[in-house]
């Protein structure tokens, strides 16, 4: 069977697919590519079905040895990949020839780098998916990061051959670069949140600490005022009195919510999100942006643009049309 | 009835692939029931473009594939589901019966517990054990199960700063509710004790030990006994064990990496 050698595995590098869906019940969140746009794109690029499994790298990049070869293709961040003494490009398949080693090292753009292999990353499934889930320890490789001395095995190639090299066009990835003013729509509890609050959210920029992984993204910047939390139910909120604070209750939390914490810093819960929670959302990243947060690195300045339902959902359309054409 | 259900549950959008169904803003049992008897009903009948359900105390989150649904058309097909479930029964409970090693390292906020109710350990333990609880849902991580309510008297604030690290199998108590942490996660909850089972396992018929609806019992066992049965679970073939339960190395990059940002963590 062909295989990948871990010879470094990079600051933390898993197996991921597009996640599993439909857990939430058990508190099973979908985990899955942090970037799902790169990851679609690289197994496309070397003849894949969209959802196979790749190897998902996060600032620092690691080494791997090919003994029979492959087709592979580098997308996301840039991390500086060499094939034996040649740089590669990222973007667009290419060969590996039997005992060649591809390197890669620290990130020159964003925070993930996507490493797919014609025939994706075979390993085990959980709950029908590749994808690890570091906090469970399930899923991917043994449920953890990869580690030095590791060996992947790669499944049945079906693809083209190492000959025909597909690429994406430099225009074409110009239109899914990372954005850094993320747009979101209102969350549940975006009431809750007063017109001062909600001025200093959509005004000000915000800085990605340390405190950034695939659980979630911890922010700071200009506080958020807390403001008075009323009940939520719309029977209550057309109550005059104001005067009874209502309680948060624990419920269910989206994909790219942002919540604010005590303090007022806000939170944006990623793929491997807590599937409940207790603090109020203030805002929600769209779908087509989601892909951009895989991208975020700590401290890296953000902002956040309001936009409506049908914008969000029109914009996501343009965005799979485009996939769909690449 | 059926009526007044539909009109009385509120809906709100979450995120353009989510919409939220609140039965009303306060935990309640039957806000409890009817958030599981919907749950049943979607999972028995699942509406095409529903990917997946987040079940809370009161609330059930319905993500959906914006590529197939809108929040609208959703609330429609949700607000037929409310009239239907109306003459569901929902299954009898399961009774679990956990043991827990209470005190010792296991239990390092038995002691404070018992100074703040002035009362005795012995007497927070018997009171812990004392009542059945309900699990009104699973979330935060894999397998964590909500438990309610707790005794009057044992009703005790979490802790002002959470630990950043929370042993798995560590039984805790915050406000009126209990749980058992599943895996190593920070974490706000007093803890009590510790059970020596695994509370997500992967081998598992149904994975986690416990699942919505279960009654769950708290018993008392010896360290001996505690150290007997988290042997047993050992001597097991670890595809039979399950989980691995990472142990993250403080203050290492991997571990750095794998923090929880998440906010309020259970």
């Amino acid at each position: 069977m062909n295989q990948i050698q871990v010879a470094a595995p990079g600051l933390l590098t898993t197996v991921q697919d597009l996640g599993r869906e439909g857990f939430g019940p058990l508190g099973v969140s979908p985990s899955g590519a942090a970037d799902p746009i790169a990851l679609r794109i690289g197994n496309r690029l070397v003849g894949n079905p969209e959802a196979s499994a790749g190897l998902e790298m996060t600032l620092l990049g690691g080494t791997f040895v090919f003994p029979e070869g492959a087709v592979a293709a580098l997308t996301g961040s840039d991390f500086g990949a060499m094939l034996d003494a040649v740089a590669v490009h990222a973007w667009a398949s290419f060969g590996v020839k039997p005992g060649q080693t591809l390197r890669l090292g620290p990130t020159r753009s964003g925070a993930r780098c996507y490493l797919s292999v014609q025939g994706g990353i075979d390993v085990e499934r959980f709950l029908g998916s590749a994808s690890t889930h570091l906090l469970s320890g399930l899923g991917g490789l043994d449920g953890r990061a990869l580690r030095k001395g590791d060996v992947l095995n790669i499944g049945n190639a079906r693809g083209p051959s190492a000959t025909a090299t597909r690429k994406i066009s430099t225009k074409t990835l110009e239109l899914f670069a990372p954005r850094k003013i993320l747009r979101v729509t209102p969350g549940p509890q975006s009431d809750w949140f007063s017109g001062a609050a909600q001025r200093t959210f959509y005004g000000a920029t915000y800085r990605v600490t340390e405190e950034a992984n695939r659980m979630g993204l911890r922010l700071e910047g200009p506080a958020i005022p807390e403001g008075a939390h009323r009940h939520a139910s719309g029977e209550e909120r057309g109550d005059a009195s104001g005067e009874e604070r209502g309680q948060m209750i624990s419920e269910g939390v989206s994909l790219g919510a942002v919540q604010v914490a005590a303090g007022g810093q806000p939170i944006i819960l990623f793929v491997e999100q807590q599937t409940t929670g207790g603090y109020a959302k203030i805002a929600n990243v769209i779908s087509a942006d989601l892909s951009s947060l895989g991208q975020l690195r700590p401290r890296d300045e953000i902002r956040f643009e309001h936009v409506d339902f049908a914008t969000a959902r029109s914009l996501l359309f343009g965005q799979e049309r485009l996939l769909g054409s690449v | 009835m059926g009526a007044r259900m539909s009109e009385n549950a509120g809906f709100r959008a979450a995120s353009d692939q989510s919409l939220l169904i609140y039965f009303g803003q306060q935990i309640t049992r039957e806000a409890s029931e009817n958030v599981r008897k919907l749950l049943r009903l979607l999972e028995r009948e699942p509406i095409p473009g529903v990917r997946n359900l987040h079940p809370a105390y009161c609330s059930l989150l319905v993500k959906f594939d914006p590529l197939k649904l809108q929040h609208s058309e959703l609330e429609g097909i949700l607000r037929a589901c409310l009239e239907r479930m109306q003459s569901m029964d929902l299954p009898a409970p399961r009774v679990v019966d956990i043991p827990v090693c209470y005190g010792h390292e296991f239990g390092p906020d038995l002691k404070e517990v018992a100074a703040l109710h002035r009362m005795t350990e012995a007497k927070v333990v018997e009171l812990h054990t004392a009542k059945e609880y309900l699990v009104y849902f699973l979330g935060f991580v894999p397998g964590f199960a909500y438990l309610g309510e707790l005794p009057e008297a044992l009703v005790t604030p979490r802790l002002a700063t959470p630990r950043r690290i929370v042993p798995p199998g560590s039984v805790g108590i915050a406000g009126n509710q209990t749980g058992v942490y599943p895996f190593v996660t920070p974490g706000g909850w007093r803890l009590l004790g510790r059970t020596p089972l695994a509370m997500f396992q992967k081998d598992r018929e149904g994975l986690s030990l416990l699942a919505i609806g279960d009654h769950v019992r708290f018993s008392p066992i010896t360290r001996e006994r505690f150290v007997e049965l988290e042997q047993q679970a050992r001597k097991r073939p670890s595809s039979e064990r399950g989980a691995f339960m990472p142990q993250p190395k403080v203050g290492s990059r991997e571990a750095s990496a794998q923090e929880m940002p998440g906010g309020k963590p259970a």
